[in-house]
C-alpha cells in the first residue's frame, strides 16, 4: 500500500475517503502522490498546529483499509444463523433452571422479571460472547460453535443491536440525511434503494406518514420509533436484535416485529405487555441474576393473545379516529 | 502495581464508568486506587470516598491541568505504591480536547459520550486518537443508528483501539472493561524516564504569565493571529 497513491487507493477502496475526512486531511490535488509523499507535505509547525502524528497515521490507514475489506466480507456471508446460551449461576450460586436454549434467526424470545433482576447482564453475556468468565459464568455459542473473537474487539462488528423506550435521536439532520449517513457508515451499496426500503418499511408501521426533509428530532413518538425499527432491521449489522419494550402507541407492534424477522434477525424482547410477551414461542424468566426457567408460550395462551390484539386493535382504531378529528360510537 | 489512565472531555462519564468498572472487580481481591486530575474544583472524590475506593485528587488551579498531571504522575504513582494498590486509576478531563495525558507502554483509556454529536470525533485530537481502548458512554438514550454511525467515525481515526460500549447507570459492560485493565505479572516501580505518547501544545505568551490587558502592546511570546480575510463586496 505504501507504493500506491492516493488516487489509486481511492480507486480500489472508496470507502477509504472517510478515513481522509474523518482525520481532516484534504487530499484535494494530492491524488498522484503517495500517502507518504502528502504527509511530508505539512511541516514541522503544521504537524503541532494540526495535533497530528504521521508515523500513526500511515500505520492506521492500513489497518482501517483492512478492517474494512474484512468488514465488507462478513457483509457478504452475515454468518451469524443461531445463538445458544449454556447455563451459569444466578447471584446466589444457584445453577440456573435450563439446559441450553437455542434461538435461531426470525425466532423472537421474550424476556420477563422485575427490573434489576439480571436483564442487563444476560445482554452483556451476549454481547461480550461469555465464555464462562462473566459473573454468571454462562457460556455462549454462535451457529453451535466457539464464538469468533471479533464479537468482542471490534468496532463495526457489534453482535447485539438495542432498541428501546428512551431512546431519541439526537443529531441535527434531517430524515434523507440521517438515513444517508447511516448506510454510508455501514458501507452499503446502493445508498437510493436502501433508504426508499427504509422509509416504506418505516411509514408501513408508523401512524403518521413522514417527509423525507422532516428533522429527525421533529418526528413524532410514533414516527420516531417506526423509523428506528425499520433502519435497525435493515440497516443495522448486528445479526441480534434486543427490545425493551415497545410503547402501544402511534406504531403497528405486530408488524415491527415481523419487519425484523423478514430481515433474519434474531429478536429478544423484554416486555410486560402481553400483548408482546405472548408473540413469542418462548420466554425466559429472570430472577436473582439468573434465568431461573424458561416457559413454552401453550396453546391456552396463544388463545389468550388472539382476545388480546382484537382488544388492541380495537383501541387503536378509536385512537385512529380521534386522530382524524372523528367522534367515536360504539 | 498497574496503571491506566482515564481522559475523557468533561460530563463525558468517566467517573460513573471507573466506579462501575471498580464494582465489577470487588471479587478479584484487588486493592484499586484512584487519583483524580482536574483544574478547578471536582467532587468526585465524595463519590469515590463512599464507595470505599481510596482516593485522592489534585487540582492544577491556575496552571495547565495536562501539564500539572505529567509533572505529578511519578508522585502519583509512587502514592499508589505506598498505598499497597494493585490497581491504581488516574482520571483527567481534557480541557482543550488537544492535550493527551497518555504514556507510553500504560494503557490509556478515553471515555466519550454519544450526545456530544458525531464530529466530535473529528474534533477530539491525541486524547481519542491515542487510546488503547475507547469507551461509548449514554448509548442507552440514542438511536441504534447514532450509535453505529458514531463508533465508525470513531474508529476511523483511532482504527487501532478497542471500542466498548458501556452504560455508566446500569454499569453494562463495565465487568467486561474490568477484564481487560489489569495484568497480573506487570509490576510498575515508576514511571520516570517513560514518555508522553503525545506532546503538549507549546505554549508561554504574556497572557500565561498573568497579563490581564487587551491589546497589540501587551502581547508577547507565542503569539499567533487569526486569519479572517478581506471583506467580500
Amino acid at each position: 500500500m505504501s507504493k500506491m497513491t492516493i488516487g489509486e487507493i481511492l480507486q480500489k477502496y472508496p470507502f477509504s475517503m472517510s478515513y481522509f475526512v474523518e482525520n481532516k486531511l484534504d487530499i484535494d490535488g494530492h491524488e498522484y502522490e503517495t500517502f507518504q509523499e502528502f504527509l511530508g507535505g505539512f511541516d514541522q509547525e503544521q504537524v503541532e498546529d494540526l495535533a497530528m502524528d504521521k508515523k500513526e497515521l500511515q500505520e492506521n490507514l492500513e489497518i482501517f483499509i483492512n478492517q474494512m475489506n474484512e468488514f465488507l466480507g462478513i457483509k457478504e456471508d452475515m454468518g451469524v444463523k443461531s445463538l445458544t446460551i449454556l447455563p451459569g449461576n444466578d447471584k446466589s450460586g444457584e445453577p440456573e433452571g435450563f439446559n441450553e436454549l437455542t434461538i435461531n434467526t426470525s425466532q423472537i424470545i421474550s424476556i420477563v422479571g422485575p427490573t434489576g433482576a439480571g436483564k442487563s447482564r444476560l445482554l452483556a453475556d451476549i454481547e461480550w460472547t461469555a465464555q464462562k468468565d462473566t459473573p454468571t459464568g454462562r457460556s455462549i455459542l454462535i451457529n453451535g460453535e466457539l464464538p469468533d473473537k471479533k464479537w468482542r474487539f471490534s468496532s463495526n462488528n457489534k453482535l447485539v443491536a438495542q432498541l428501546s423506550q428512551n431512546m431519541n435521536f439526537v443529531m441535527d439532520l434531517t430524515v434523507m440525511e440521517f438515513l444517508q449517513l447511516h448506510a454510508e457508515s455501514r458501507l452499503v451499496e446502493d445508498i437510493e434503494e436502501t433508504i426508499e426500503r427504509i422509509i416504506q418499511a418505516a411509514n408501513s408501521l408508523a401512524g403518521e406518514k413522514f417527509q423525507l426533509d422532516t428533522p429527525v428530532t421533529a418526528l413524532s413518538g410514533g414516527q420516531s420509533r417506526a423509523l428506528m425499527i425499520a433502519d435497525t432491521a435493515i440497516l443495522s449489522s448486528s445479526p441480534i436484535v434486543l427490545i425493551d419494550e415497545i410503547e402501544n402507541a402511534g406504531i403497528d407492534r405486530r408488524k415491527a416485529l415481523n419487519l425484523l424477522i423478514d430481515e433474519d434477525k434474531i429478536v429478544l424482547m423484554a416486555t410486560h405487555d402481553p400483548t408482546l410477551a405472548l408473540i413469542a414461542d418462548k420466554r425466559i424468566i429472570i430472577k436473582n441474576g439468573g434465568i431461573s426457567k424458561i416457559i413454552e408460550t401453550t396453546e391456552e395462551e396463544k388463545e389468550i393473545l388472539q382476545e388480546l390484539e382484537k382488544i388492541d386493535a380495537f383501541v387503536q382504531a378509536m385512537r385512529i379516529s380521534l386522530r382524524q378529528g372523528e367522534s367515536l360510537s360504539r | 502495581m498497574n496503571l491506566v489512565i482515564f481522559s475523557g472531555p468533561p460530563s463525558s462519564g468517566k467517573t460513573s464508568i471507573i466506579l462501575k468498572t471498580i464494582e465489577a472487580m470487588r471479587t478479584r481481591d484487588l486493592q484499586v486506587g484512584v487519583v483524580k486530575f482536574d483544574c478547578l474544583s471536582t467532587d468526585d472524590d465524595i463519590l469515590y470516598e463512599k464507595a470505599g475506593i481510596p482516593v485522592k485528587k489534585g487540582l492544577s488551579g491556575a496552571l495547565c491541568p495536562d501539564h500539572y498531571f505529567a509533572s505529578n504522575i511519578e508522585e502519583v504513582v509512587q502514592w499508589g505504591r505506598k498505598a499497597g494498590l494493585d490497581l491504581l486509576i488516574t482520571e483527567s478531563a481534557g480541557l482543550c480536547n488537544r492535550c493527551s495525558p497518555y504514556i507510553k507502554s500504560i494503557m490509556g483509556v478515553c471515555v466519550i459520550d454519544n450526545l456530544s454529536g458525531i464530529n466530535t470525533p473529528k474534533k477530539i485530537g491525541p486524547m481519542l486518537k491515542a487510546a488503547d481502548i475507547v469507551v461509548i458512554t449514554k448509548g442507552d438514550i440514542v438511536s441504534q443508528a447514532e450509535r453505529e454511525v458514531f463508533a465508525s467515525k470513531v474508529n476511523s481515526v483511532n482504527p487501532k483501539a478497542m471500542t466498548m460500549h458501556i452504560n455508566g447507570l446500569t454499569g453494562q459492560g463495565a465487568f467486561e472493561l474490568s477484564t481487560l485493565l489489569y495484568e497480573e505479572d506487570q509490576e510498575l516501580e515508576t514511571v520516570t524516564g517513560m514518555e508522553l505518547r503525545y506532546p503538549m501544545p507549546s505554549a508561554l505568551c504574556s497572557y500565561c504569565l498573568g497579563e490581564t490587558r487587551i491589546g497589540d502592546a501587551f502581547q508577547m511570546g507565542n503569539v499567533r493571529k487569526i486569519e479572517l480575510g478581506e471583506i467580500d463586496e
